[in-house]
């Protein structure tokens, strides 16, 4: 995990070199490798037992039990999209802020994001009373929720020539802001309206349709093509402000542009999800571990690692008390945090 | 040649900083910007590749006026090192490909290769090309980012302090790259530098700067005791030994200490 300068001088000098490159890009294939697995696991899990055969063929519609068939692709074919795009989408989200905020704890929560998405569904379940079940309503009032913290950050910055730092702390304030004014909302609501708000904020993959999935996956495509176009912008903020201004960077602009475009990823998928917290943090800080602060293999890292979090969750999820379905967001935390104190002491213990 | 025109800076409801700073420079000279904390030598260099935007002025490189032109433009032309040096996780090779950003558009070419290969092995570098910066040394970090701003192939290169956490071998060895460099490959460059002695020794122009302006500029016969008093309050001379120029400084009466 950690490369040992101490033998490198005798090497000649460009096995060093690729061994590295090398070393990052295996961890990416074991990744994808993981994904694949994880993937391939989940089509397998549930109640209904199938041959390995008959599900890849189900992938396609083509399996000869029309059960079968639709089973795989209206339930479980879905969610385990679902889980993919999202992870990916939080794991880059998560990976980018870092990056432009300079800040190794940014990521969609630590700005007020998805405590916007959250005020914005308790508004409409709690507020205008609207009913968990089949309605577009609750996920529009979270993306406004979560669109109105981005604008409320964007607007912040663009009035005082606030700093990384200062955007980030502004973050904070106006999660707590949010979590308050949803607290107030809960303090006056109904029991109904209450756990249908509650169970919102469980976050649930289970919901989505292929059509909102298509939408939700057109909004990551879009950020990972936009991201890996200006990987060595970010590469080069990792030497400071001045010395990226120096190499032609616009150093404002990419921050404000960067914060913008995850803030609005991040509400197209928990306004689809729910509140999936931890995988935007954690994910990137695995992949960095391994291959160092190069956006070249972070930025596929993070994607492949998010996605694969969140998918071996849901699984998770799923299995560990079958056929009762956890709630995704409180076990993508619950398992997160120790995985993360981990991966932290190990890698403290040896530097 | 490098030309700077009027150069006025002051930042936002502070006093000004630089009052109307003109100077020219030939190519390939080394030349050291001198004066004491604060009367804006940093100032003027991020101004020149407009890390900071200037009130008013000029500064051309060939004619060309640097501030009228993007940030990607000017870093063509101007490579800048900063006293602070990044030990992040990254290896030396991406360190100093990034030098290349301002040429790239979509991805790393062949030439882009043969650049920064070119500049590494010009600054010995090519041995720890894939070491983690955060494993090298303060000397060997600066000495890739010489090696990443040369990348940038400029024609001028800015150093802010760039010696300043170094030990005197290092101090030496990035002082003489550069030094040789502008001999060389007629490479213009300006330092920041607080130490008098090693600027005496390595550069050939020297700018000397009192609250904001340009108190003397010239080789080095514009070093006497009265630059040394005005620019610097200290009473000192200059002396000869085998053949290089020292600064003495003489000890201060106690009075004016207290």
């Amino acid at each position: 995990m950690h490369s040992v300068p101490s033998h490198s001088a005798h090497k000649p000098h460009d096995s060093d070199y690729s061994r590295n490159r090398a070393r990052s890009i295996r961890f990416l294939v074991l990744l994808a490798a993981i994904l694949a697995l994880a993937f391939f696991l989940s089509l397998r899990a549930g109640s209904y037992n199938t041959p390995a055969a008959e599900l890849i063929r189900g992938i396609f519609g083509r399996a000869s039990d029309a059960k079968i068939n639709l089973v795989i692709r209206n339930n479980r074919l879905p969610r385990i999209c679902t889980a993919m795009v999202a992870g990916a989408g939080l794991g880059l989200a998560g990976c980018i802020l870092q990056a432009v905020l300079r800040n190794p704890l940014a990521s969609a929560s630590t700005l007020g994001v998805s405590q916007g998405a959250t005020f914005g569904a308790a508004v409409a379940i709690i507020g205008l009373g609207l009913s968990q079940t089949g309605s577009w309503a609750i996920p529009l009032c979270s993306f406004l929720g979560s669109l109105l913290v981005a604008a409320v950050i964007l607007g912040l910055s663009q009035f005082k020539q606030i700093s990384s730092e200062g955007i980030v702390l502004a973050g904070v304030a106006i999660s707590s802001m949010l979590t308050g004014a949803t607290t107030l909302l809960q303090y006056f609501a109904d029991e109904v309206a209450l756990s249908s708000l509650v169970f919102w904020t469980f976050g649930d993959l289970g919901s989505t349709d292929w059509q909102s999935l298509r939408g939700m996956a057109l909004a990551v495509l879009v950020l990972i093509g936009y991201c890996y176009l200006h990987r060595w912008d970010y590469n080069a903020l990792l030497s400071g402000e001045e010395t990226a201004l120096s190499l032609g960077i616009h150093v404002r602009r990419l921050t404000l542009t960067n914060v913008v475009l995850t803030c609005f990823v991040c509400s197209v998928i928990v306004s689809h999800v729910g509140l999936i917290n931890f995988i935007g943090l954690v994910a990137p800080h695995i992949v960095r571990m391994v291959v160092g602060n190069n956006y070249i293999y972070l930025i596929p890292g993070s994607v492949l690692a998010g996605a694969a979090l969140l998918l071996l969750s849901d699984l998770a999820a799923r299995v560990v008390i079958m056929p009762v379905i956890l709630p995704i967001g409180a076990l993508t935390a619950f398992l997160g945090g120790p995985l993360f104190l981990y991966l932290l002491f190990k890698g403290r213990g040896r530097t | 040649m490098i030309c700077v025109d009027h150069l006025c800076y002051h930042y936002k409801g502070g006093r000004p900083i630089l009052r109307d700073v003109s100077f020219e420079l030939e190519d390939g000279h080394f030349l050291a910007v001198l004066g004491n904390n604060g009367v804006g030598k940093s100032t003027l260099l991020k101004c020149m590749n407009r890390i900071l935007t200037a009130d008013s002025g000029h500064c051309r490189i060939d004619g060309e006026d640097l501030l009228t032109l993007s940030h990607r433009e000017i870093a063509k032309r101007v490579a800048f090192v900063a006293q602070h040096v990044p030990d992040t996780q990254m290896t030396v090779h991406d360190m100093v490909m990034l030098g290349r950003r301002p040429y790239m558009t979509w991805g790393v070419t062949e030439h882009d290769h043969r650049v920064v290969h070119e500049a590494m092995r010009y600054l010995n570098l090519e041995d720890m090309r894939g070491r983690f910066l955060n494993r090298l040394s303060g000397g060997e970090r600066q000495k890739v980012m010489l090696a990443r701003a040369l990348a940038q192939e400029p024609t001028l290169l800015l150093l802010d302090e760039p010696t300043s956490n170094l030990d005197i071998r290092n101090q030496y060895q990035v002082l003489q790259i550069t030094r040789d460099l502008c001999r060389e490959q007629n490479l213009t460059a300006m330092i920041v530098i607080h130490d008098l002695n090693l600027a005496l020794r390595f550069c050939d122009r020297f700018l000397l700067l009192r609250a904001g302006e340009v108190y003397r500029y010239g080789g080095a016969e514009i070093f006497d005791a009265d630059a040394l008093r005005d620019v610097y309050g200290v009473t000192g001379s200059i002396v000869q030994v085998q053949g290089q120029s020292l600064v003495l400084i003489e000890d201060e009466e106690k009075e004016k200490l207290s």
